[in-house]
C-alpha cells in the first residue's frame, strides 16, 4: 500500500507543478501589451523615442527595444531568419530601405491600415516614399532618410579654383584633385557601400541597375548595367583609380575610414553621410580636434555623372515595418506614427545626426543650429534615388560588389557585361555568388 | 533470461568473463549512451537535414516556390569557378598553415620537453596562450595590426620595404599571407601540444642506446625520435588539416572574402546565411563535409593513422 500511495502523491505533486508552470506561462503579463521594436544600433535615439512614445500612449502600450547587429546586411539576416520562423515577438522593426521589397514579397510585413498609409505619406521627401513602396503599395513607414553629400575642405578647394556653389561633376573633382595632388575619399570596400556608389553613378547618368522594377520572378529581372549610363559609371570608377586620387587602402575603405582621411586633411573631397559632421563636432567637444577643422568643412549636393543632368544622390535611412506575425499589429502601426512624428524626427536628427524623412524638419531652428547643411541634405534627399528595388536585392548587390571590386580596376564595358552575366545567372540559379 | 542464467552456470569459466564483458559493455553504453544520443541529435540530424535540403531549390524568403531539383545544386556548384577558386584557396591555406605549424610546433614541443623542470609550467602556459584566444578576437587583433589606418606593422617593418600606405588587405597574396599568419599563430600551440605527447612517448632507453653508439643529435632525431612518434605526428597533422580546411573566422573578419580570399566554409555561409538560399548553401556544406570525410579516410587508410594515439593509449 505504501508504494502506490507514494506514487499517487508524486503524481499529484507533478500535476500541481506542471499546472502552476503552465499557468505562469500562459497567463498574459499584467499591464499594457509590450511592443518589441528591433532597432539598428545608434546613439540611443531610438530607445529615447521608444520611451517618449510609451509615455504618449497613456498606458495603451509600452515599447521595448531590442538591438540588431551593426551591419545592415546582418540586420536583414537576423530579421529574415526570425520572420521565416513566424516570430511573433517582432512588432516593429527598423529596416534598411533596399530590403523592403524582400520583406514585403515574403509576406513578412503586416498590411498597413489606410489611416496610417495616409499619415505616412504626409510631409515626406519623395525618395523615402519611393523606397517604402512595393507593388504600388506603401508597405513600411518612412522614419529617417539619409543621403550622401559631397564634402570638401574649403581652403584646399579654394586654391583649386573650383566653384562649389555650382553643381560639379565627378570628372571635375577627379581632375582638380589629381592636379593638386590631393585625394577623394570614396567607399571602395567590397561591401554595400560599393553598390551605393555604383547605383548613384548609374542613376545620376539617367540609367537604372534594374529596368523593370517590381518584377517578382527573378529569372525575368532586366538589368540596365550595359546601357550608356552604366558604362559611364564604370568609366568614372576607372578614372578615379587611374588618376591617383584614391586614398591609401582604397579597396578596403568604408565610411568610417574615409571620415578619418577627410578629417586628417589627406583628402580634400569626400562623398559620405552627414554623420561625419557630428563626428567632427564631438572631436572638438572632446578636445581631440581643433575647431578650425569643422570650420573648414564645406558641403554640396552629390557630384554629377553628366554635366547637364542633376545627380541622383544615394538614399539610405531607416523605414519602420510591422511584423506580419505580431500579436498587436494595430498598436504597432499606431506606435510607428508616434515614432516618426515631426517632434521625434527633429529630436533624432539633432541628437543622433540622422536626417528626417519629413520635409518640415529641415527648417526646424534646432536642426538648422546643429546642422547648417540641413537645406543641402533636403535638396539631396529630394533628388535622391533608391537602390534597385527587388526582392532579390542581396543577389543584385552581391553581384555588383564582386564584379566592380576593386573599383580602380574596373574595365568599362567588360565589367558591365560581367556584372550583367553574373547577376542574371545568379538570379536564374545557374551560378553561385 | 532464465536459460541464459542456466547456461552460464553450466560453463562457468567462459561465461563469467563473457558476463563481465557484457556488463562492462552495458556500463559503457550507460555512460556513453547519453553523449551518443546528443551527438546523433546535434551532429547526425543536421547533416541528414542538410543532405535533404541540398536536393531542393529552397529560399528562406520564398518557401512557396520550393522545388525538388535532385542533384541540380551540386551541378551548379561544381561547374562554377567560384567553388573551385574557394576550394583552391582553402587547400592553399591548409597546406601552408599545416606545414609551417608542423615545423614550428615541433620546435616548440622540443623546447617544452627539454626545458628545465622549473621553467616547464611557465613555458607551456606561455606557448599555449594564443590557443586560448578566441579565433575571432585573434583575427581582429591581426587585422588591426596590419590595417593601413590603425596598424603598426607598416611602421615596424619599414626596413623590409613597407610604407605607411602598404595595404595588406588590398591584394590576394598579401591578404592570404596575413590570414595564414593569424592561423599559424593561433593554432601552432595545439599542434605542439600533440607533438609533445608524442615526444614524451619515445622511450629514453632508445635515446640512450643511440647516444652510447655515438649517434649525433640529428641522427637520433631522424632514426630514433621521428620514427617512434610517427603516429603522433600523423594524428596532429590530421586534426589540424581537418581544422584548417574549415577556416572561416579569419577570412570573415579580415577580408570578408574580397580579393579571391573566400574559403569553402565562407562560401557556404554566404549562400546559406547571406543569400538565404538554403538549398544551394546546404549543397556547399555537404560538399565541404565530403571533403573533410575524404581527408580523414585518406589519412586513416592511406597513412594508417592510429587515432588511439591522440588519447595517448
Amino acid at each position: 500500500m505504501r508504494g502506490p500511495r507514494r506514487r499517487l502523491t508524486a503524481v499529484a505533486a507533478a500535476i500541481a507543478v506542471i499546472a502552476a508552470l503552465s499557468a505562469a506561462c500562459s497567463s498574459a503579463p499584467a499591464g499594457p501589451p509590450t511592443l518589441t521594436w528591433y532597432i539598428n544600433p545608434d546613439d540611443g535615439g531610438q530607445t529615447e523615442i521608444a520611451a517618449r512614445c510609451t509615455a504618449a500612449a497613456n498606458g495603451r502600450y509600452t515599447i521595448a527595444t531590442s538591438t540588431l547587429p551593426r551591419q545592415a546586411s546582418e540586420q536583414r539576416q537576423q530579421l529574415v531568419r526570425r520572420l521565416a520562423a513566424n516570430d511573433s515577438s517582432i512588432d516593429i522593426m527598423s529596416i534598411d530601405p533596399p530590403y523592403v521589397p524582400e520583406f514585403a514579397q515574403a509576406g513578412f510585413l503586416a498590411p498597413m491600415p489606410p489611416a496610417v498609409d495616409a499619415a505616412a505619406r504626409e510631409d515626406r521627401v519623395p525618395s523615402s516614399i519611393e523606397a517604402s513602396t512595393w507593388q504600388n503599395r506603401l508597405v513600411v513607414v518612412p522614419f529617417w532618410a539619409n543621403t550622401q553629400l559631397l564634402w570638401y575642405r574649403k581652403a584646399a578647394v579654394a586654391a583649386m579654383g573650383l566653384d562649389m556653389s555650382r553643381p560639379v561633376t565627378w570628372d571635375q573633382i577627379i581632375q582638380a584633385a589629381a592636379a593638386n595632388r590631393t585625394q577623394i575619399a570614396a567607399q571602395g570596400v567590397r561591401g554595400e557601400s560599393l553598390t551605393v556608389w555604383v547605383n548613384a553613378l548609374v542613376e545620376s547618368g539617367g540609367g537604372s541597375i534594374i529596368t523593370n522594377v517590381g518584377e517578382t520572378d527573378p529569372a525575368l529581372i532586366q538589368l540596365g548595367l550595359t546601357a550608356p549610363p552604366g558604362i559611364d559609371a564604370a568609366r568614372i570608377l576607372r578614372e578615379f583609380g587611374d588618376a591617383g586620387v584614391a586614398p591609401p587602402g582604397f579597396p578596403t575603405a568604408d565610411e568610417d575610414t574615409n571620415a578619418e582621411s577627410f578629417q586628417s586633411g589627406s583628402a580634400a573631397f569626400m562623398v559620405n553621410y552627414p554623420f561625419i559632421w557630428g563626428k567632427a563636432k564631438s572631436g572638438v567637444e572632446e578636445g581631440t580636434l581643433p575647431q578650425s577643422v569643422p570650420d573648414d568643412y564645406g558641403w554640396a549636393v552629390y557630384p554629377r555623372t553628366l554635366p547637364d543632368l542633376p545627380s541622383a544622390p544615394p538614399l539610405g535611412g531607416i523605414n519602420l515595418g510591422v511584423g506580419a506575425f505580431s500579436e498587436h499589429p494595430d498598436l504597432a502601426y499606431e506606435a510607428t506614427t508616434c515614432i516618426s512624428n515631426p517632434e521625434n524626427s527633429a529630436y533624432y536628427f539633432v541628437s543622433n545626426g540622422n536626417p528626417s524623412s519629413r520635409l518640415s524638419v529641415f527648417s526646424d531652428p534646432a536642426v538648422l543650429a546643429e546642422f547648417p547643411m540641413a537645406p543641402v541634405i533636403r535638396d539631396s534627399l529630394t533628388q535622391a534615388e533608391p537602390r534597385p528595388q527587388t526582392a532579390y536585392y542581396a543577389e543584385v548587390s552581391g553581384g555588383i560588389q564582386r564584379t566592380f571590386h576593386p573599383p580602380g580596376a574596373v574595365v568599362p564595358g567588360a565589367t558591365n557585361q560581367a556584372a550583367t552575366d553574373l547577376i542574371t545567372a545568379v538570379l536564374r540559379k545557374e551560378a553561385l555568388l | 533470461m532464465t536459460t541464459t542464467v542456466e547456461r552460464t552456470e553450466a560453463v562457468a569459466p567462459v561465461s563469467s568473463t563473457s558476463d563481465k564483458s557484457r556488463a562492462e559493455r552495458r556500463l559503457g553504453w550507460y555512460l556513453a549512451g547519453p553523449a551518443f544520443a546528443v551527438m546523433l541529435l546535434v551532429t547526425a540530424y543536421p547533416i541528414v537535414q542538410a543532405v535533404f535540403d541540398s536536393l531542393f531549390d529552397y529560399r528562406l524568403t520564398d518557401p512557396q516556390n520550393s522545388a525538388f531539383v535532385g542533384l541540380g545544386n551540386y551541378g551548379v556548384i561544381l561547374t562554377d569557378s567560384v567553388w573551385w577558386t574557394s576550394f583552391g584557396v582553402t587547400v592553399l591555406i591548409t597546406v601552408v598553415t599545416v606545414a609551417v605549424e608542423l615545423v614550428l610546433g615541433f620546435a616548440l614541443a622540443l623546447v617544452m620537453l627539454n626545458a628545465l623542470r622549473g621553467l616547464r609550467p611557465v613555458l607551456r602556459t606561455v606557448i599555449l596562450i594564443p590557443y586560448a584566444v578566441i579565433t575571432v578576437v585573434s583575427a581582429f587583433a591581426w587585422q588591426f595590426a596590419f590595417s593601413v589606418d590603425s596598424g603598426f606593422v607598416n611602421a615596424w617593418f619599414s626596413f623590409l620595404g613597407t610604407t605607411a600606405d602598404t595595404d595588406w588587405f588590398g591584394t590576394q597574396g598579401s591578404s592570404l599571407f596575413v590570414i595564414c599568419l593569424a592561423e599559424i599563430w593561433k593554432t601552432t600551440p595545439f599542434i605542439s601540444l600533440l607533438l609533445l605527447a608524442g615526444l614524451a612517448q619515445v622511450p629514453d632507453v632508445l635515446q640512450e642506446a643511440a647516444k652510447v653508439d655515438g649517434a649525433t643529435w640529428w641522427q637520433r632525431m631522424r632514426r630514433v625520435t621521428l620514427p617512434n612518434m610517427k603516429a603522433a605526428i600523423m594524428v596532429a597533422v590530421l586534426f589540424r588539416t581537418l581544422d584548417a580546411f574549415r577556416v572561416f573566422d579569419s577570412v570573415f573578419v579580415m577580408t570578408a572574402g574580397a580579393n579571391n580570399t573566400e574559403t569553402v566554409s565562407f562560401l557556404a555561409y554566404r549562400q546559406t546565411i547571406e543569400r538565404v538560399e538554403i538549398g544551394l548553401g546546404s549543397a556547399v556544406s555537404v560538399l565541404l563535409f565530403l571533403s573533410v570525410v575524404l581527408i580523414s579516410v585518406l589519412f586513416i587508410k592511406g597513412f594508417k593513422v592510429d587515432l588511439s594515439q591522440a588519447r595517448g593509449e
